[in-house]
């Protein structure tokens, strides 16, 4: 056999590292943040990547440096557990709004010392002006600025934050160490000539590069000096040997490569970590861990140096520390990624460059640490081919019975040639691994940009009806009167061109944004470990990756694919709602009312026009818009038509059901998003790919959508990833896939999101894990590209029976057989509930 | 070779098809739900089934109409759809009901059909009809699931309606002639769920020939609104369903025949 399949025990070690981390609310700290701006201060005028080194260099030499107790790797960004730095250099001005909110706001909320936004108010009167935001901002067109005003699509992310989003060569790293790396700068510097034409910059870039391996050389043997004086003071004999040898381990790495398998852990986390020292992009993703971890496992297991526990411990060690780090939002983009998400995705399995199955112990391992470690990083994944052994997929479903929503199943067999189509070689290709949430990339060689904006197709939508007013403004093109339309063709090509021209807005933000990032922020560090920057004397940023992409995610295709097919139906086939009808309905909500946020938008809207056209207008008449925009002021004749039209859209066949023509309709209209896309260029020499997956923006974005012709109320969440909208799909999980196979997802190459819900019980036994696990490679089989389950608690069922639309798959165990909970009698599913709580589920 | 199709022409009456069933036999599993049973089991979880007549029913305040007449071409067409899910799991297809045998050459046609595909086919049945028609379905029949229970005929009579004496003797030769026989036993609070029961239904299960397992089904509350939807009375209303640790207990009783026995599908 190729690989040990049996688990160790977990140490007892583990649940006290767990216990630390989640002992007090996170905090955030000003140290990076004061030394960033000191050292900006002191080299005013030097190229910025020097500056970027420099800066680098001064962190890491002044930086706070604790050891948390019983830790077995070193190597801390926070005095605090999972406290976070702050990074004026991206943005600051958000933050400084939220200091005496951020304590208390719903969605991931931090700490903040008195002092420390004392220090922060200080430091930040030095950005001003100087943040990539501001250059991005003022690089987009003004039609560009408008559009994300009227929130038609959003690139928050890198306007706000650096890009992140790598997987770098790790193994080189561990190989070689920085020295290695520093020689190979080196190397290529003294081979350069003063006279090539690129000498200046990449000469900077070189020792920019030198500079930066120094840099965190000098902080892991600070790291030894600390290990060493604190053991030198440690009583207990045990904790102290402990702390002997990882001074040791940090005096040999990262500066030289690593010989045994617990110096390539330290060596590994110095990089992870340190990576999220330079810049505040999240999903550095370590990618292939039980690949390029293994050499040095299975020597020392061969040889006798490490035992299969031990091993586990400091993988488990890892993934604590993973959940350590943290990363402060503005509040909007908390609520897009909630739950403090670092996104830092890890992938066992799946094939390596020559197509032959990579299965390890570490593979293994790696999937038992998320059940001895049951937190939400590493985010991890697994890849999925037909030689996977099963007996890696019964682990992995193992995990996923335990209700953690990891790991997340990925198809190679679809994801290797969507890569080799965007021009990666085949066996690049072949050993790809995944970025942040569902990005497939080649690690070491690509600056993927994966998280590149969030596309809201159904404002767009919004778009034809209004003949690209919003809100009282151009901010799409005009497309005619909806209501004079005459074909269904027409319409739908009306949405078409508003998607070209919102798409060629969102290029525009995104490559204003890259050029900023590359002008204002290139990241010497980052660079050095991703091919081929040191042999272009280029940082990443600048276009020094092999491969370059940008990738912007479009969502909302289940809404918009069933409002089209309604439109098509109701007013062109059977014209029994008029467009006109339609338009009202939408405009009014169905006669539901909006909420109070919306109604005070539509209030300054109509006192903005009444004022415009020279009337004066009242408070009480204010009061008077403001009551009758909440409550819907139309009449009960026209609620009951809405009513009459929703129950008509009801009734039209909807995309999740496993009725081909109504889900090949939706591959059409996720084509109006991806095809279109492709055409784009970015700054570093690359293309555009899409995504299609709104992370959990589906329901911040949803918030400021109006009705949608699929029925969906104004302001309700739109449809989660590439599924369905949620409760539409009533036959169950292979009828849900089916559907959601029908899409072409080979073309957005920049990854897609499938969630599906289940009740523990349905994976209960051997039986259940293999008949779920005969699912995932079902749904493959057709093409599928990414799954992901949620396994639901009791609470979940209670939420069900309270709210029963919202979880019509939701699969349960019955007695002979299983069946949708929903479905069941009230008493059956009290039943249920019952039962799930005497098996402690 | 063309495949002789006149038979899926052949009409019957269902109520449901239920995709992605993973207790009714092995894999990912349809199950088609056939209208029409000779038994009528206080407990029956599908009463909605018994009556072979197109009935109404109200469904969460709603009218539904439960049976329609389909082909046997019309339900392959349903069941097909999963057809890449039977063949990575080893599932395939249950006929369930009502009582298959209660429309023997609809049923025996649909299994056919399948079996023509290659999927694994099972049914969920009484053995309570003439035996002739349950050899109609064998030779396309990859594993019977038949209920026993209980050995006392006149119990037996008073919760169900009829008496055993045909259904035991239907079990000898099923158990004979059936590819896989696997005896399930629905245990239910005042009917059959002592051990003295169990045991006797277990030691029954273990004398045929070549059956390897036996199935406890605990009793649970699924029909009670349907009975309500039907205008009907359910008459166990009084019944609370058994704790897990009963269960164990049973399951310990039903091991001494030497079968194979699990809690549940």
């Amino acid at each position: 056999m190729k690989y040990n399949a049996e688990p160790v025990a977990k140490s007892p070690r583990i649940p006290a590292l767990i216990d630390d981390l989640y002992k007090r609310l996170p905090e955030i700290e000003a140290d990076r943040a004061v030394l960033l701006t000191e050292s900006y201060k002191e080299t005013e005028g030097m190229p910025i990547i020097t500056r970027r080194a420099l800066a680098f260099e001064k962190i890491l030499a002044h930086i706070p440096i604790v050891i948390r107790p019983g830790e077995l790797l070193l190597g801390s960004t926070t005095k605090k557990p999972r406290g976070c730095q702050v990074f004026p250099e991206f943005s600051f001005a958000w933050l400084e709004e939220e200091f005496d909110t951020i304590a208390e706001r719903a969605a991931d909320p931090f700490y903040i010392a008195e002092d420390t936004k004392k220090t922060l108010h200080e430091v930040y009167q030095y950005w001003k002006g100087k943040t990539t935001s501001e250059l991005a901002a003022s690089y987009m067109t003004p039609e560009t600025r408008k559009a994300q005003d009227h929130n038609m699509f959003t690139a928050g992310n890198y306007f706000y934050n650096g890009v992140g989003h790598v997987t770098v060569k790790y193994w080189e790293v561990l190989e070689i160490g920085y020295s290695g790396i520093r020689k190979k700068a080196e190397d290529e510097l003294a081979s350069c000539m003063p006279g090539d034409a690129d000498y200046a910059k990449k000469s900077h870039f070189l020792n920019a590069v030198i500079t930066s391996c120094n840099a965190v050389i000098h902080y892991a043997n600070r790291y030894a000096d600390l290990a060493q004086k604190e053991a030198e003071q440690c009583s207990d004999p045990v904790r102290k040997a402990e702390l002997m040898q990882m001074a040791k381990n940090c005096r040999r790495v990262p500066e030289f490569g690593a010989t045994s398998f617990y110096e390539a852990c330290q060596s590994f986390w110095f990089v992870q970590m340190l990576l999220q020292v330079e810049s505040s992009g999240h999903s550095i993703s370590p990618g292939r861990f039980d690949q390029y971890m293994y050499p040095y496992y299975k020597k020392d297991l061969e040889e006798g140096r490490i035992t299969r526990e031990f091993a586990q411990e400091l993988i488990d060690n890892i993934w604590v520390k993973l959940n350590d780090l943290n990363k402060v939002r503005d509040a909007a983009s908390a609520e897009g990624f909630a739950g403090y998400g670092l996104f830092q995705n890890l992938i066992v399995g799946g094939q390596d460059s020559e197509g032959m199955d990579v299965t390890n112990d570490l593979s293994f391992m790696c999937l038992e640490a998320s059940i001895q470690v049951p937190l939400p990083q590493p985010s991890l994944s697994i890849r999925v081919w037909n030689g996977t052994p099963t007996d890696l997929m019964l682990k992995a479903a193992e995990v996923t019975r335990t209700g953690i929503g990891l790991p997340a199943y990925y198809n190679d067999e679809v994801i290797i040639p969507a890569l080799v189509n965007r021009g990666i070689s085949l066996a690049d290709a072949r050993d790809y691994n995944i970025i942040g949430c569902v990005e497939p990339q080649k690690a070491g060689k690509t600056e993927g940009w994966h998280d590149a904006a969030f596309f809201n197709m159904c404002r767009v939508l919004e778009l034809v009806f209004s003949n690209g007013m919003d809100k009282g403004e151009q901010v799409g093109i005009r497309t005619g009167d909806v209501t004079q339309m005459k074909t269904f063709e027409e319409f739908y090509s009306a949405y078409k061109a508003q998607m070209e021209y919102m798409i060629s807005l969102l290029v525009n933000a995104d490559n204003a944004i890259d050029v900023a990032h590359a002008e204002r922020c290139p990241l010497p560090f980052e660079s050095c470990m991703l091919d081929d920057c040191i042999k272009r004397g280029k940082s990443t940023q600048e276009g020094g990756a092999v491969y370059n992409f940008t990738g912007p995610q479009g969502f909302g295709i289940a809404n918009v694919a069933d409002s089209l097919s309604a439109v098509r139906k109701l007013v062109f086939e059977d014209r029994t709602v008029s467009m006109a009808e339609l338009k009202e309905a939408l405009e009014n909500n169905f006669g539901r009312g909006i909420s109070a946020q919306k109604a005070e938008e539509v209030t300054k809207e109509v006192v903005r026009a009444m004022t415009s056209m020279g009337k004066t207008v009242s408070e009480e008449q204010i009061a008077q818009i403001f009551v009758t925009a909440l409550s819907g002021s139309v009449s009960e004749e026209k609620k009951n038509r809405y009513n009459e039209i929703l129950a008509l859209i009801e009734a039209v066949p909807k995309y999740g059901n496993d009725i081909e023509e109504v889900d090949l309709f939706a591959r059409d209209v996720a084509y109006t998003y991806t095809k279109p896309l492709e055409k784009y260029k970015n700054p570093r020499g690359g293309i555009f790919q899409a995504g299609l997956y709104p992370v959990s923006a589906n329901v911040p974005l949803g918030q400021q959508t109006g009705a949608t012709p699929d029925g969906r109320l104004a302001n309700t969440p739109v449809a989660d990833g590439v599924g369905p909208m949620s409760g539409r799909d009533v036959h169950g999980p292979t009828a849900t896939a089916n559907s959601v196979a029908r899409l072409d997802h080979a073309i957005a190459s920049n990854g897609t999101l499938f969630n599906q819900k289940f009740h523990p019980s349905a994976l209960k036994g051997r039986t259940g894990l293999l008949n779920f696990t005969a699912l995932i490679r079902t749904f493959f089989d057709k093409k599928g590209m990414h799954m992901q389950f949620n396994v639901v608690s009791r609470e979940t069922l209670l939420d069900a029976q309270k709210n029963p639309e919202k979880y019509k798959t939701l699969v349960v165990r019955v007695a002979g057989y299983s069946a949708l909970f929903t479905t069941l009698s009230r008493s059956l599913q009290d039943d249920i509930i019952n039962r799930t709580e005497q098996n402690g589920l | 070779m063309e495949e002789n199709r006149e038979y899926w022409g052949i009409q019957g009456r269902i109520f449901d098809i239920q995709r992605y069933s993973i207790h009714d036999g092995p894999g990912i599993r349809s199950i088609v739900f056939l209208k029409g049973c000779y038994l009528r089991c206080r407990w029956c979880c599908n009463p909605e089934s018994q009556e072979f007549k197109i009935q109404n029913m109200t469904v969460a305040g709603k009218q539904k109409v439960i049976g329609r007449d389909v082909t046997v071409s019309e339900v392959m067409a349903e069941l097909d759809k999963d057809e890449a899910y039977y063949r990575r799991s080893g599932g395939g297809i249950t006929l369930s009901g009502g009582e298959c045998l209660f429309q023997p050459d609809f049923s025996a046609a649909i299994l056919r059909a399948a079996k023509e595909r290659g999927y694994h086919t099972a049914i969920e049945s009484t053995g309570c009809a003439p035996y002739e028609e349950i050899q109609k379905l064998l030779p396309y029949l990859d594993l019977y699931l038949m209920d026993i229970k209980h050995m006392n005929s006149d119990k037996h009579k008073q919760f169900t309606g009829q008496p055993n004496e045909r259904i035991l003797e239907n079990a000898r030769r099923i158990a004979q002639d059936a590819k896989e026989l696997i005896i399930r036993v629905p245990v239910i609070p005042t009917f059959n769920n002592t051990e003295e029961e169990i045991r006797d239904i277990s030691l029954f299960a273990a004398s045929l020939p070549k059956v390897k397992q036996l199935h406890l089904l605990p009793y649970h509350r699924l029909g009670q609104d349907k009975y309500t939807g039907l205008g009907r009375t359910y008459t166990l209303a009084d019944i609370e369903p058994m704790t897990e640790e009963y269960m164990q207990g049973l399951l310990r009783t039903a091991e001494h025949c030497g079968l194979r026995c699990q809690i549940g599908g």
